[in-house]
Protein backbone atom coordinates (compact mmCIF):
# COMPACT_ATOMS: atom_id res chain seq x y z
CA UNK A 1 0.00 0.00 0.00
CA UNK A 2 1.45 3.51 -0.27
CA UNK A 3 2.46 5.51 1.94
CA UNK A 4 -0.53 7.73 2.42
CA UNK A 5 -0.10 11.71 2.13
CA UNK A 6 -0.60 13.87 5.01
CA UNK A 7 -3.47 16.38 4.83
CA UNK A 8 -3.80 19.47 4.90
CA UNK A 9 -5.84 21.67 8.24
CA UNK A 10 -8.07 22.70 5.64
CA UNK A 11 -8.76 19.61 3.76
CA UNK A 12 -9.49 17.70 7.26
CA UNK A 13 -11.89 20.61 8.32
CA UNK A 14 -13.86 21.12 5.45
CA UNK A 15 -14.69 17.24 5.61
CA UNK A 16 -14.97 16.24 9.47
CA UNK A 17 -18.78 17.03 10.43
CA UNK A 18 -18.53 20.43 12.35
CA UNK A 19 -20.90 22.35 14.91
CA UNK A 20 -21.63 26.02 15.86
CA UNK A 21 -18.80 27.76 17.57
CA UNK A 22 -21.17 29.12 19.80
CA UNK A 23 -22.20 25.80 21.43
CA UNK A 24 -18.89 25.58 21.79
CA UNK A 25 -18.01 28.72 23.33
CA UNK A 26 -20.80 29.01 25.53
CA UNK A 27 -19.82 25.57 27.10
CA UNK A 28 -16.48 26.02 27.23
CA UNK A 29 -17.60 29.49 29.26
CA UNK A 30 -20.03 27.31 31.41
CA UNK A 31 -17.20 24.90 32.79
CA UNK A 32 -14.60 27.54 33.96
CA UNK A 33 -17.72 29.04 35.60
CA UNK A 34 -18.53 25.97 37.05
CA UNK A 35 -15.05 25.88 38.36
CA UNK A 36 -14.64 29.30 40.06
CA UNK A 37 -17.79 28.30 41.40
CA UNK A 38 -16.11 24.88 42.97
CA UNK A 39 -12.60 25.92 43.44
CA UNK A 40 -12.75 29.42 44.47
CA UNK A 41 -9.41 30.04 44.07
CA UNK A 42 -8.36 31.04 40.61
CA UNK A 43 -4.95 29.21 40.85
CA UNK A 44 -6.67 25.97 41.15
CA UNK A 45 -9.05 26.62 38.17
CA UNK A 46 -6.09 27.21 35.73
CA UNK A 47 -4.80 23.63 37.55
CA UNK A 48 -7.78 22.02 36.23
CA UNK A 49 -8.28 23.20 33.21
CA UNK A 50 -5.21 21.95 32.50
CA UNK A 51 -5.59 18.83 34.32
CA UNK A 52 -8.77 18.69 31.91
CA UNK A 53 -7.07 19.61 28.53
CA UNK A 54 -4.53 17.47 28.98
CA UNK A 55 -7.69 14.40 29.66
CA UNK A 56 -8.46 15.81 26.05
CA UNK A 57 -5.16 15.78 24.25
CA UNK A 58 -4.19 12.01 25.78
CA UNK A 59 -7.55 10.91 23.31
CA UNK A 60 -7.36 13.61 20.73
CA UNK A 61 -4.07 13.01 19.27
CA UNK A 62 -5.41 8.99 18.28
CA UNK A 63 -8.20 11.14 16.20
CA UNK A 64 -5.65 13.45 15.12
CA UNK A 65 -3.18 11.09 13.96
CA UNK A 66 -5.98 8.96 12.13
CA UNK A 67 -7.07 12.04 10.17
CA UNK A 68 -4.18 13.54 9.54
CA UNK A 69 -2.12 10.85 8.13
CA UNK A 70 0.82 12.64 9.48
CA UNK A 71 3.61 10.53 10.98
CA UNK A 72 6.53 10.52 12.79
CA UNK A 73 7.97 14.25 12.78
CA UNK A 74 11.75 15.15 12.20
CA UNK A 75 12.07 17.75 15.04
CA UNK A 76 10.61 19.97 17.20
CA UNK A 77 10.17 22.31 14.92
CA UNK A 78 8.35 19.91 12.04
CA UNK A 79 5.78 19.05 15.24
CA UNK A 80 5.03 22.74 16.28
CA UNK A 81 4.29 23.46 12.35
CA UNK A 82 2.05 20.52 12.11
CA UNK A 83 0.08 21.72 15.24
CA UNK A 84 -0.16 25.01 14.35
CA UNK A 85 -1.54 24.52 11.04
CA UNK A 86 -3.34 20.94 10.40
CA UNK A 87 -3.75 20.43 14.48
CA UNK A 88 -5.74 24.04 14.98
CA UNK A 89 -7.25 23.89 12.01
CA UNK A 90 -8.49 20.72 12.15
CA UNK A 91 -10.06 20.88 15.21
CA UNK A 92 -10.97 24.53 16.18
CA UNK A 93 -11.10 25.81 12.46
CA UNK A 94 -8.42 28.72 13.31
CA UNK A 95 -4.27 28.42 12.35
CA UNK A 96 -1.90 29.74 14.74
CA UNK A 97 1.57 31.08 13.57
CA UNK A 98 4.79 29.52 14.92
CA UNK A 99 7.70 31.99 16.11
CA UNK A 100 10.32 32.97 18.50
CA UNK A 101 12.60 29.80 17.88
CA UNK A 102 15.52 30.01 20.20
CA UNK A 103 18.49 28.94 18.71
CA UNK A 104 18.41 24.79 19.86
CA UNK A 105 15.02 24.79 18.38
CA UNK A 106 13.58 23.55 21.64
CA UNK A 107 11.32 26.72 22.40
CA UNK A 108 8.94 28.19 20.22
CA UNK A 109 5.78 29.97 20.18
CA UNK A 110 2.25 29.49 18.96
CA UNK A 111 0.34 32.82 18.60
CA UNK A 112 -3.57 32.89 18.00
CA UNK A 113 -4.95 35.76 17.18
CA UNK A 114 -8.74 34.28 16.38
CA UNK A 115 -9.89 32.08 19.40
CA UNK A 116 -13.07 30.58 19.03
CA UNK A 117 -12.91 30.26 23.40
CA UNK A 118 -13.17 33.64 24.27
CA UNK A 119 -16.18 34.70 22.16
CA UNK A 120 -18.23 36.88 24.67
CA UNK A 121 -15.71 36.43 27.08
CA UNK A 122 -14.47 39.33 29.62
CA UNK A 123 -12.71 39.18 32.44
CA UNK A 124 -13.90 40.64 35.94
CA UNK A 125 -11.63 41.99 37.78
CA UNK A 126 -11.63 39.19 40.47
CA UNK A 127 -10.48 36.66 37.83
CA UNK A 128 -7.21 38.65 36.56
CA UNK A 129 -5.20 35.76 37.98
CA UNK A 130 -7.13 33.16 35.43
CA UNK A 131 -5.38 31.83 32.10
CA UNK A 132 -9.02 31.44 30.99
CA UNK A 133 -7.48 29.02 28.05
CA UNK A 134 -6.15 27.17 29.98
CA UNK A 135 -7.14 24.01 28.31
CA UNK A 136 -5.65 24.78 24.93
CA UNK A 137 -2.13 24.57 27.00
CA UNK A 138 -3.00 21.22 28.55
CA UNK A 139 -4.31 20.06 25.05
CA UNK A 140 -1.23 20.51 23.57
CA UNK A 141 0.89 18.96 26.70
CA UNK A 142 -1.13 15.81 26.44
CA UNK A 143 -0.94 15.21 22.67
CA UNK A 144 2.56 15.79 22.76
CA UNK A 145 3.33 13.80 25.68
CA UNK A 146 1.16 10.84 23.66
CA UNK A 147 4.01 11.46 20.90
CA UNK A 148 6.90 10.83 23.04
CA UNK A 149 7.34 14.64 23.67
CA UNK A 150 7.67 16.06 26.84
CA UNK A 151 6.80 19.91 26.87
CA UNK A 152 6.60 22.88 29.08
CA UNK A 153 3.98 25.59 27.87
CA UNK A 154 3.15 28.97 29.42
CA UNK A 155 0.93 31.45 27.88
CA UNK A 156 2.41 34.77 27.52
CA UNK A 157 0.45 36.64 25.89
CA UNK A 158 -3.59 36.69 26.34
CA UNK A 159 -6.07 38.78 24.61
CA UNK A 160 -8.23 38.86 27.73
CA UNK A 161 -5.80 41.03 29.29
CA UNK A 162 -5.49 43.56 26.76
CA UNK A 163 -2.88 42.02 24.64
CA UNK A 164 -3.29 41.69 20.77
CA UNK A 165 -2.77 37.63 20.43
CA UNK A 166 -2.50 34.98 22.53
CA UNK A 167 0.97 33.52 22.74
CA UNK A 168 1.83 29.89 23.97
CA UNK A 169 5.57 29.20 24.32
CA UNK A 170 6.36 25.52 24.21
CA UNK A 171 9.45 24.58 25.66
CA UNK A 172 10.41 21.02 24.93
CA UNK A 173 11.83 19.03 27.67
CA UNK A 174 13.06 16.19 27.08
CA UNK A 175 12.46 13.97 23.64
CA UNK A 176 13.14 10.67 24.58
CA UNK A 177 11.36 9.03 21.34
CA UNK A 178 14.77 8.46 19.85
CA UNK A 179 15.54 5.82 22.68
CA UNK A 180 11.84 4.00 22.14
CA UNK A 181 12.47 4.25 18.32
CA UNK A 182 15.76 1.86 18.88
CA UNK A 183 13.98 -0.75 21.02
CA UNK A 184 11.19 -0.62 18.99
CA UNK A 185 13.42 -1.76 15.50
CA UNK A 186 15.16 -4.42 18.11
CA UNK A 187 12.16 -6.45 19.25
CA UNK A 188 10.99 -5.67 15.30
CA UNK A 189 14.31 -7.82 14.38
CA UNK A 190 13.76 -10.41 16.85
CA UNK A 191 10.31 -11.23 15.95
CA UNK A 192 11.28 -11.16 12.36
CA UNK A 193 14.10 -13.89 13.46
CA UNK A 194 11.39 -15.99 15.33
CA UNK A 195 9.67 -16.35 11.84
CA UNK B 1 5.65 48.06 16.46
CA UNK B 2 5.05 48.07 13.04
CA UNK B 3 1.65 46.87 11.06
CA UNK B 4 0.17 47.73 14.98
CA UNK B 5 -1.94 49.98 13.82
CA UNK B 6 -4.21 47.52 11.41
CA UNK B 7 -5.27 45.66 14.45
CA UNK B 8 -7.97 47.05 15.71
CA UNK B 9 -8.56 46.61 19.28
CA UNK B 10 -11.63 45.81 21.26
CA UNK B 11 -10.84 46.36 25.11
CA UNK B 12 -14.63 46.01 26.23
CA UNK B 13 -16.76 42.87 24.81
CA UNK B 14 -19.54 44.95 24.24
CA UNK B 15 -17.93 47.26 21.50
CA UNK B 16 -17.50 44.30 19.44
CA UNK B 17 -19.81 44.00 16.76
CA UNK B 18 -22.22 41.09 17.00
CA UNK B 19 -20.97 37.71 15.51
CA UNK B 20 -22.81 36.18 12.80
CA UNK B 21 -22.48 33.10 14.20
CA UNK B 22 -21.25 31.10 11.01
CA UNK B 23 -17.65 30.57 12.30
CA UNK B 24 -17.64 26.50 13.13
CA UNK B 25 -15.48 23.91 15.24
CA UNK B 26 -14.74 20.34 14.92
CA UNK B 27 -17.69 17.75 16.40
CA UNK B 28 -14.78 16.24 17.93
CA UNK B 29 -13.92 19.55 19.96
CA UNK B 30 -17.35 19.81 20.91
CA UNK B 31 -17.16 15.82 22.00
CA UNK B 32 -14.08 16.04 24.00
CA UNK B 33 -15.07 19.43 26.10
CA UNK B 34 -18.80 18.17 26.79
CA UNK B 35 -17.31 14.69 28.15
CA UNK B 36 -14.58 16.74 30.00
CA UNK B 37 -17.70 18.52 31.69
CA UNK B 38 -19.31 15.22 32.58
CA UNK B 39 -16.60 13.63 34.10
CA UNK B 40 -15.76 16.41 35.93
CA UNK B 41 -19.24 16.68 37.28
CA UNK B 42 -19.13 12.96 37.91
CA UNK B 43 -15.88 13.84 40.48
CA UNK B 44 -18.13 16.04 42.68
CA UNK B 45 -21.61 14.01 43.18
CA UNK B 46 -22.89 10.98 44.77
CA UNK B 47 -25.71 9.94 42.88
CA UNK B 48 -26.90 10.40 39.62
CA UNK B 49 -29.79 13.02 40.56
CA UNK B 50 -27.09 15.34 41.67
CA UNK B 51 -24.94 14.90 38.54
CA UNK B 52 -27.88 15.43 36.10
CA UNK B 53 -28.73 18.25 38.26
CA UNK B 54 -25.14 20.03 37.98
CA UNK B 55 -25.12 19.33 33.68
CA UNK B 56 -28.51 21.17 34.27
CA UNK B 57 -27.20 24.02 35.58
CA UNK B 58 -24.22 24.39 33.38
CA UNK B 59 -26.59 24.03 30.33
CA UNK B 60 -29.06 26.98 32.17
CA UNK B 61 -25.72 29.22 32.20
CA UNK B 62 -25.92 28.49 28.39
CA UNK B 63 -29.68 28.92 27.64
CA UNK B 64 -29.50 32.48 29.33
CA UNK B 65 -27.01 33.45 26.73
CA UNK B 66 -28.23 31.99 24.04
CA UNK B 67 -31.97 33.35 24.73
CA UNK B 68 -29.83 37.08 24.69
CA UNK B 69 -27.92 36.11 21.51
CA UNK B 70 -30.67 35.36 19.54
CA UNK B 71 -33.35 37.81 20.29
CA UNK B 72 -30.63 40.14 19.50
CA UNK B 73 -29.26 38.46 16.21
CA UNK B 74 -32.46 36.91 14.87
CA UNK B 75 -35.03 38.92 15.96
CA UNK B 76 -34.46 42.58 15.95
CA UNK B 77 -34.36 42.72 20.19
CA UNK B 78 -37.56 41.14 19.89
CA UNK B 79 -38.74 38.27 22.87
CA UNK B 80 -41.61 35.86 22.34
CA UNK B 81 -44.50 36.60 25.27
CA UNK B 82 -46.51 33.59 23.72
CA UNK B 83 -45.94 30.37 25.13
CA UNK B 84 -46.46 28.64 21.77
CA UNK B 85 -44.05 31.47 20.20
CA UNK B 86 -41.37 30.87 22.81
CA UNK B 87 -41.79 26.62 22.53
CA UNK B 88 -41.60 27.28 18.61
CA UNK B 89 -38.50 29.61 18.79
CA UNK B 90 -36.66 26.55 21.05
CA UNK B 91 -37.99 23.84 18.90
CA UNK B 92 -37.07 25.75 15.87
CA UNK B 93 -34.26 28.83 15.99
CA UNK B 94 -32.54 27.92 19.19
CA UNK B 95 -32.18 23.87 18.16
CA UNK B 96 -30.65 25.19 14.16
CA UNK B 97 -28.11 27.69 15.88
CA UNK B 98 -26.28 24.94 18.65
CA UNK B 99 -27.30 21.88 16.88
CA UNK B 100 -27.12 22.95 13.17
CA UNK B 101 -30.70 21.30 12.62
CA UNK B 102 -34.42 21.45 13.62
CA UNK B 103 -35.60 19.41 16.25
CA UNK B 104 -37.53 16.49 15.12
CA UNK B 105 -40.82 17.23 17.10
CA UNK B 106 -42.35 19.37 19.07
CA UNK B 107 -45.73 17.78 21.21
CA UNK B 108 -48.02 18.95 23.32
CA UNK B 109 -48.45 15.99 26.17
CA UNK B 110 -51.99 14.46 25.96
CA UNK B 111 -52.40 13.95 29.44
CA UNK B 112 -51.67 17.13 31.24
CA UNK B 113 -52.28 20.30 29.88
CA UNK B 114 -48.82 22.13 31.30
CA UNK B 115 -46.76 19.53 29.78
CA UNK B 116 -44.91 20.28 25.86
CA UNK B 117 -41.83 17.57 24.70
CA UNK B 118 -39.28 18.14 22.30
CA UNK B 119 -37.80 14.73 20.82
CA UNK B 120 -34.85 14.21 18.94
CA UNK B 121 -33.57 10.93 17.43
CA UNK B 122 -30.17 11.40 18.04
CA UNK B 123 -29.19 14.09 20.37
CA UNK B 124 -26.11 15.89 19.39
CA UNK B 125 -24.82 15.17 23.39
CA UNK B 126 -25.87 11.82 23.26
CA UNK B 127 -23.90 10.82 20.40
CA UNK B 128 -20.86 9.45 21.33
CA UNK B 129 -22.41 8.65 25.21
CA UNK B 130 -23.48 5.30 26.31
CA UNK B 131 -24.91 4.77 29.67
CA UNK B 132 -23.13 1.85 31.63
CA UNK B 133 -26.04 0.03 33.24
CA UNK B 134 -25.53 0.67 36.55
CA UNK B 135 -26.01 4.39 35.85
CA UNK B 136 -30.01 2.94 35.25
CA UNK B 137 -31.67 6.38 33.35
CA UNK B 138 -28.61 9.17 33.92
CA UNK B 139 -29.17 10.98 30.44
CA UNK B 140 -26.72 13.45 29.08
CA UNK B 141 -29.71 15.26 27.76
CA UNK B 142 -29.79 16.68 31.13
CA UNK B 143 -27.67 19.50 29.98
CA UNK B 144 -29.51 20.06 26.98
CA UNK B 145 -32.80 20.26 29.20
CA UNK B 146 -31.11 23.01 31.07
CA UNK B 147 -30.54 25.12 27.76
CA UNK B 148 -34.26 24.64 27.34
CA UNK B 149 -35.06 25.71 30.75
CA UNK B 150 -31.95 28.32 30.85
CA UNK B 151 -34.28 30.02 27.90
CA UNK B 152 -37.47 29.78 29.31
CA UNK B 153 -36.83 30.92 32.20
CA UNK B 154 -35.44 33.87 31.41
CA UNK B 155 -38.01 34.46 28.96
CA UNK B 156 -40.56 34.30 31.70
CA UNK B 157 -41.98 30.84 31.05
CA UNK B 158 -40.52 28.95 34.45
CA UNK B 159 -40.62 25.49 33.97
CA UNK B 160 -38.92 22.73 35.34
CA UNK B 161 -37.39 20.40 32.36
CA UNK B 162 -36.35 17.04 32.16
CA UNK B 163 -34.01 14.67 29.27
CA UNK B 164 -35.76 11.25 29.22
CA UNK B 165 -34.64 8.11 27.29
CA UNK B 166 -37.89 6.93 24.96
CA UNK B 167 -37.22 3.45 22.80
CA UNK B 168 -37.80 3.32 19.50
CA UNK B 169 -39.30 0.12 17.93
CA UNK B 170 -36.67 -1.14 15.34
CA UNK B 171 -34.32 1.55 16.34
CA UNK B 172 -30.99 0.18 18.77
CA UNK B 173 -30.80 3.38 20.66
CA UNK B 174 -33.80 5.74 21.97
CA UNK B 175 -34.51 8.86 21.05
CA UNK B 176 -33.95 11.40 23.96
CA UNK B 177 -37.54 13.67 24.73
CA UNK B 178 -37.14 16.61 26.31
CA UNK B 179 -40.34 17.04 28.83
CA UNK B 180 -41.04 20.64 29.49
CA UNK B 181 -43.69 20.96 32.47
CA UNK B 182 -44.34 24.64 32.93
CA UNK B 183 -45.14 26.33 36.41
CA UNK B 184 -49.05 26.80 37.60
CA UNK B 185 -48.39 30.73 36.69
CA UNK B 186 -47.69 30.61 33.02
CA UNK B 187 -50.68 27.97 31.96
CA UNK B 188 -52.79 30.48 34.00
CA UNK B 189 -51.33 33.40 31.99
CA UNK B 190 -51.85 31.17 28.75
CA UNK B 191 -55.15 30.24 29.09
CA UNK B 192 -56.80 33.32 30.70
CA UNK B 193 -54.90 36.09 28.70
CA UNK B 194 -54.08 34.41 25.32
CA UNK B 195 -57.05 32.47 24.24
Amino acid sequence: MAPAVPRSGDAIFANVERVNSELFTLTYGAIVRQLLTDLEEVEEVNKQLDQMGYNIGIRLIDEFLAKSNVTRCVNFRETAEVIAKVGFKMFLGVTASVTNWDSEGTSCSLILEDNPLIDFVELPDTCQGLYYCNILSGVVRGALEMVSMKTEITWVRDMLKGDDAFELQCQLVNYPGGENLIILFTCLILADQRV
Amino acid sequence: MIGAGKIKQYTNVLDKPLSKGKQEVSLGAFAYLFSELVQYNQTQVDNIGELEKRLEDAGYAVGTRVLELLCNREKGNRRETRLLGILSFIHSTVWKVLFGKVADSLEKGTEHEDEYMISEKELLVNRFISVPKDMGSFNCGAFVAGVVRGVLDNAGFPAVVTAHFVPVDGQQRPRTTILIKFAEEVIYLFIYMYM
